[in-house]
């Protein structure tokens, strides 16, 4: 009898563990969302104060959708966190950073938008959110072919 | 069959930086080939930086990264011959990984 409970609770901690594990390295709700909105809500991020200690350096006009340099920072003490948001991308959510110690809270990377866009960065420190805003003008899309 | 990946990481002023390249085609599902058809999903999910064996950025990213994605990370401090390693794992299961020390 011992035998088949424990072969039971190998097969449940094989079964049921692995997938939460898969759930919390990537998080599909929220990269899956179609709104911005949604999927910031999805990461558990309600208001956001605005904040002039981050950074988004990225092009005010970019002519290839595909390839957006962006370079983002925060000099908010404590930052754990960045996130990257694309408002009008068909699924806004771009990335999400998590920072340990021994990282500085800085990325730089290409991304695709599909139509000119507010950027969001969005920053978090201490259990707060805070964010920052740039516009992307974006002549050729790049999310189609 | 993952493609090959390139890393350098350099000690600057008071960080190190770490560029890595990875080459992937980051496909968003919604592009055509030649055909007519809709290239399926095919993206990078997580990527983990690691700093002598232990975590220092894990990342989950979406299809709107670029193809053959090229990352900056920076570190505190560091030094020379530190061990760098960065990982990353895609939508189809696909793993690839590289190492480089400290120059």
């Amino acid at each position: 009898m011992n035998r088949i409970r424990r072969a039971i609770a190998i097969a449940l901690a094989i079964g049921i563990v692995k997938p939460l594990a898969a759930l919390a390295a990537w998080n599909k709700e929220a990269f899956g969302a179609k709104t911005a909105g949604d999927a910031l809500k999805s990461l558990g991020i309600g208001n956001a104060a605005p904040s002039k200690d981050l950074a988004i350096d990225a092009p005010e006009i970019a002519e290839n959708g595909a390839v957006v340099p962006i370079e983002i920072s925060s000099a908010i003490p404590g930052t754990t966190a960045l996130i990257v948001v694309a408002d009008n991308n068909p699924f806004p959510l771009i990335a999400r950073f998590d920072f340990k110690e021994g990282a500085l809270p800085f990325v730089k990377v290409n991304v695709k938008m599909g139509e000119t866009s507010d950027v969001r960065v969005l920053a978090e420190a201490g259990g707060k959110h805070y964010v920052a805003t740039k516009e992307v003008k974006v002549t050729i899309g790049g999310c189609g072919g | 069959m993952p493609g090959p990946m390139k890393m350098r990481a350099t000690l600057g002023q008071g960080f190190t930086d770490v560029r890595v390249l990875m080459t992937h085609p980051m496909e968003t599902g919604q592009r055509k080939d030649s055909d007519g058809k809709l290239v399926p999903l095919h993206f990078i999910q997580n990527l983990t930086v690691k700093v002598n064996g232990k975590p220092v950025v894990e990342a989950q990213i979406s299809q709107a990264v670029s193809r053959n994605p090229v990352f900056s990370f920076r570190l505190k401090g560091g030094a020379k011959g530190d061990k760098i390693e960065v990982s990353w794992l895609d939508n189809q299961g696909e793993t690839n990984s590289t190492e480089a020390a400290v120059a």
